[in-house]
């Protein structure tokens, strides 16, 4: 197998509060090959989001420990000049609100040319050719036009079509998406990922997709991890994941989840509520609302472990999950 | 309605704005205790003398036709004459004009010039010893009297040291800049304290925007983050808070005016206070409040040039 | 600043100010009033911290005493305003319509001129003395509270809470006193405090100018007047009464920001 482009290995971020340090993330690894699609599933709270941001280092007030290895160097370590080449030219982001993540007294062909500026030798002509470009790759009409708009002058969903083209101006190999879809709406959604996807395969490029909703992930992902309480539950191919969960979670998730069928059916949620991350915890996370806890489950956090090929999960309960 | 359409409705705003300040002014002075004509004239005027001045100064008319006479005269400029100095009180307004617009111009420059950057730093600092350093000085300085701190500066810096002249106003603009430096600071302190604290709220406030982040993420140098992102952004209540401020600012002058006897329209006002002279009082009260108009017009169109979304 | 700190040093030094205002007689080494001239003129040293003015009389003592006029200014000038704004404020908030458009226009005019200047001239007009000039501060100085209190009430007044109190049948006079009123009047007593420090820089900037407290009233502002002449030979008989106002108004504005931590909300 080739070397994964992306390779995240115990990474733990705990923020400083003025109530004491929280542990958002605990421990998690993970890997993102070139052109591969990972979905990272979760609740809130579960450290999803934390992590994308751990990558490029964006957080604030936090301390960040273990290893990013992105194309084989450490992001964690890097000198500030090297890590913002880094950012933008190679990992691109987008965030889950594009109207609290567009600067609102900048044009959107503005917050396109400073991206170009910041990584590349084109001239003005040129930027602006570029970003001509992408409005139409994304699927904005009257580009020239828009180009020249402020963002509070766009709907929603184009709203997040114009982050998409800022984010994939210098060409990146690999794009960080905080839950893209979830302020938007259902009809719009679809619509925003199939271009996602389109994009990905058209440019050759990997994507770590965050989101919360399992059904999108079964649309768009070829590998998921699933995460709890700032650590990862299970990671594998989505069929092999979807079909035979192998984390008490993992099946209790999917249990939960609507589906088409015969009707009236009751929904069988997952008890409690996720865990506090301000204390430490000692042995799974998930203990309070699991059905198979076995007795070293509340002591001895159990370790992520191969239970298929390319197919991890933490679990003591494994062997005994069903779907 | 488009952004020519928006300026033009705010400035017409300002017609009925000037109408009632007028009126409000024109209410007051007849409100006022005492007879101007009498004053005028002294305790030895004969009836008919008074009389006389009383017509000429169309003070028998009917209440309304005195005020659509104060209005004329307002347009044609007009506004009587002082009874203490015995001068056209338009030629006086004037001429202590230039001092005070002189004054407040370069108090509001260094304010600017000392309270921006220090926000700056007290909100990338936050919370730390630069931070609270800085904080701390202008909480001082906001709590200081401006009249304390003019008196102190120009006793230690004027008289003491004689780097600046004892107050006055000097000819010629260079030395207008000189007299007017010591008080120009004395004013400078307490305004850049309010626009420092607010701008500094506001860097902190923006600086955890999501569209910071994401400025960040795409690579973008430090500096381009700071100014392009951040501080355009911050700077859009600090404007608007500025503009609101020149009422207090004016106010302000009016104690350093008095201080350092610098003849601006401050000290004019405070002087004919104290002498009773009212057709002064009612100009420079009329002037002052247009002043401050014409900033909050500007203040409105400040904002709407540089925020896209008022635009609408 | 975040913390009990703030609310504590401000009410530190509060409590020490009311302290001089409350037991001059206490507090002060010296009789304020008396004249001692084999000590005129004395800079700062052992027998007087503060030295002496022209008639020997000890400027610390003096500056103790003034303390009742200055935080007595501060308390009855915003009295009036803060009492009268927030009825106001209350009112045209929440029943909006005419009465609203009106107060708008209202606060346009005041806030067009110069506050300072409103005051001095109001202060003129009735005659110089500290009374008056608490008429001209409440004539003028309520606005600020109406319109800060108007904007609450506004916000509050589409709140969900509210909905369900009509819903349950609450009376109008209920709802606004009982529910709208305490959440309403939290913002308006951080700026109380912070009105206060400005109540006392106002008035001292008036017995200054001679126009508030008067003769033989002590007052920070009338002190620091009476010294303006001897600055060049005798500073001290200007700067520390001018430091009890500094002094005071950090103590508010640092009680304020404690308070606004303290009760949630945001400056």
């Amino acid at each position: 197998m080739t070397a994964p482009l992306l390779d995240v290995d115990s990474l733990r971020v705990t923020f400083d509060t003025p109530r004491g340090p929280v542990l958002a993330v605990d421990g998690v690894s993970l890997q993102v090959g070139a052109g591969e699609v990972l979905g990272l599933v979760g609740e809130s709270g579960s450290g999803k989001s934390v992590t994308l941001r751990a990558i490029t280092r964006l957080l604030r007030r936090a301390t960040v420990t273990g290893q990013v290895l992105w194309r084989g160097r450490d992001l964690l370590i890097q000198a500030e000049p090297a890590l913002r080449a880094v950012r933008g030219r190679e990992v691109a982001m987008i965030f889950q609100e594009p109207m609290a993540a567009l600067n609102p007294v900048l044009t959107i062909g503005q917050q396109i040319e400073e991206s170009l500026a910041a990584h590349g030798t084109l001239d003005r002509r040129a930027r602006r050719a570029r970003a001509l470009e992408l409005m139409d790759l994304v699927g904005i009409a009257a580009g020239a036009q828009r180009l020249g708009a402020y963002p509070h002058e766009f709907s929603g969903g184009m709203r997040q079509r114009a982050m998409i083209a800022i984010a994939l101006a210098p060409q990146p190999m690999l794009l960080l998406a905080d839950e893209p879809t979830t302020a938007l709406d259902v009809t719009i959604q679809d619509q925003v990922l199939k271009l996602l996807l389109r994009l990905a395969d058209e440019l050759g490029m990997a994507m770590v997709l965050v989101t919360h909703d399992l059904g999108v992930v079964a649309e768009t992902c070829s590998r998921v991890c699933v995460m709890y309480a700032g650590r990862v539950a299970e990671a594998g191919p989505v069929a092999d994941v979807f079909a035979h969960p192998r984390h008490a979670y993992t099946a209790a998730l999917l249990r939960s989840m609507p589906r088409p069928g015969p009707a009236r059916e009751r929904l069988a949620p997952i008890p409690g509520q996720p865990p506090r991350l301000d204390r430490a915890i000692p042995g799974c996370p998930f203990v309070p609302r699991c059905g198979l806890v076995e007795p070293r489950c509340p002591t001895h956090a159990p370790p992520l472990v191969p239970v298929a090929p390319a197919h991890q999960a933490a679990c003591w309960s494994s062997a005994r999950v069903a779907p | 309605m488009n952004r020519a359409g928006l300026v033009a409705a705010r400035l017409l705003q300002i017609v009925p704005t000037f109408l009632a300040i007028g009126a409000v002014v024109f209410v007051l002075a007849r409100l006022l205790p005492g007879d101007p004509v009498s004053a005028m004239l002294g305790d030895r005027a004969t009836d008919e003398a008074v009389t006389r001045l009383r017509g000429a100064m169309g003070l028998d008319e009917p209440v309304w036709a005195q005020f659509l006479l104060f209005v004329g005269g307002i347009a044609r400029g007009e506004f009587g004459t002082s009874t203490a100095m015995r001068v056209p009180v338009t030629a006086l307004v004037l001429e202590r004009l230039p001092a005070t617009l002189m004054l407040t111009a370069l108090a509001t420059l260094l304010a600017v010039t000392i309270a921006v950057p220090l926000a700056f730093v007290a909100a990338t600092q936050a919370g730390r010893w630069p931070d609270l350093l800085i904080r701390a000085v202008f909480q001082v300085g906001l709590s200081s009297p401006i009249f304390y701190v003019g008196l102190v500066l120009l006793t230690v810096f004027a008289a003491g040291l004689r780097w600046f002249p004892v107050g006055g106003y000097g000819t010629g603009l260079a030395e207008h800049l000189h007299h007017l430096l010591l008080p120009a600071v004395t004013l400078a302190l307490s305004f850049s304290a309010v626009i420092m604290r607010n701008l500094r709220a506001s860097i902190l406030g923006v600086l955890t925007a999501e569209f910071v982040d994401f400025a960040r993420s795409k690579g973008l140098p430090r500096r381009v983050v700071l100014l392009r992102h951040v501080l355009r952004n911050a700077l859009l209540s600090t404007v608007t808070l500025v503009g609101l401020h020149v009422g207090a600012l004016l106010g302000g002058a009016v104690i350093t005016e008095s201080v350092f006897a610098v003849p601006g329209v401050g000290r004019l006002m405070v002087d004919s206070i104290f002498a009773r002279d009212y057709p002064v009082i009612q100009a420079l009260t009329l002037v002052l409040a247009v002043i401050v108009s014409l900033a909050f017009l500007a203040t409105d169109l400040v904002q709407m040039w540089l925020d896209p979304r008022l635009a609408r | 600043m975040r913390g009990r700190a703030p609310l504590l040093a401000g009410g530190a030094i509060l409590l020490a100010l009311l302290l001089c205002a409350l037991l001059p007689g206490v507090v002060a080494p010296y009789d304020p009033l008396a004249f001692d001239y084999a000590a005129l003129l004395q800079p700062p040293g052992a027998a007087h911290p503060f030295g002496t003015d022209q008639f020997g009389r000890d400027i610390l003592s003096r500056t103790i005493a003034a303390a009742t006029i200055d935080l007595q200014i501060a308390l009855f000038a915003t009295t009036g305003p803060l009492v009268i704004g927030t009825a106001v404020g209350l009112l045209v908030g929440y029943y909006g319509g005419v009465a609203d458009a009106v107060f708008g226009r209202v606060v346009d005019l005041v806030v067009t001129f110069p506050f300072l200047v409103l005051v001095i001239a109001i202060v003129a007009v009735l005659g110089p003395g500290l009374g008056n000039m608490y008429v001209a501060v409440t004539a003028v100085g309520w606005v600020f509270y109406a319109r800060l209190m108007r904007g609450e009430v506004m916000v509050l007044r589409g709140q969900d809470y509210v909905s369900a109190c009509k819903v349950l049948g609450y009376g109008q006079a209920r709802i606004l006193l009982r529910h709208v009123l305490p959440n309403a009047a939290r913002p308006i007593l951080v700026y109380w405090m912070t009105d206060m420090a400005l109540a006392i820089l106002l008035g001292s900037s008036l017995g200054y100018l001679g126009l508030g407290a008067q003769p033989p009233e002590a007052e920070w502002g009338v002190l620091i007047a009476d010294g303006k002449n001897l600055f060049t030979q005798a500073w001290w008989v200007a700067v520390f009464p001018g430091f009890a106002i500094v002094l005071a108004g950090i103590g508010f504005s640092l009680a304020g920001d404690g308070m606004a931590d303290l009760l949630d909300v945001k400056r």
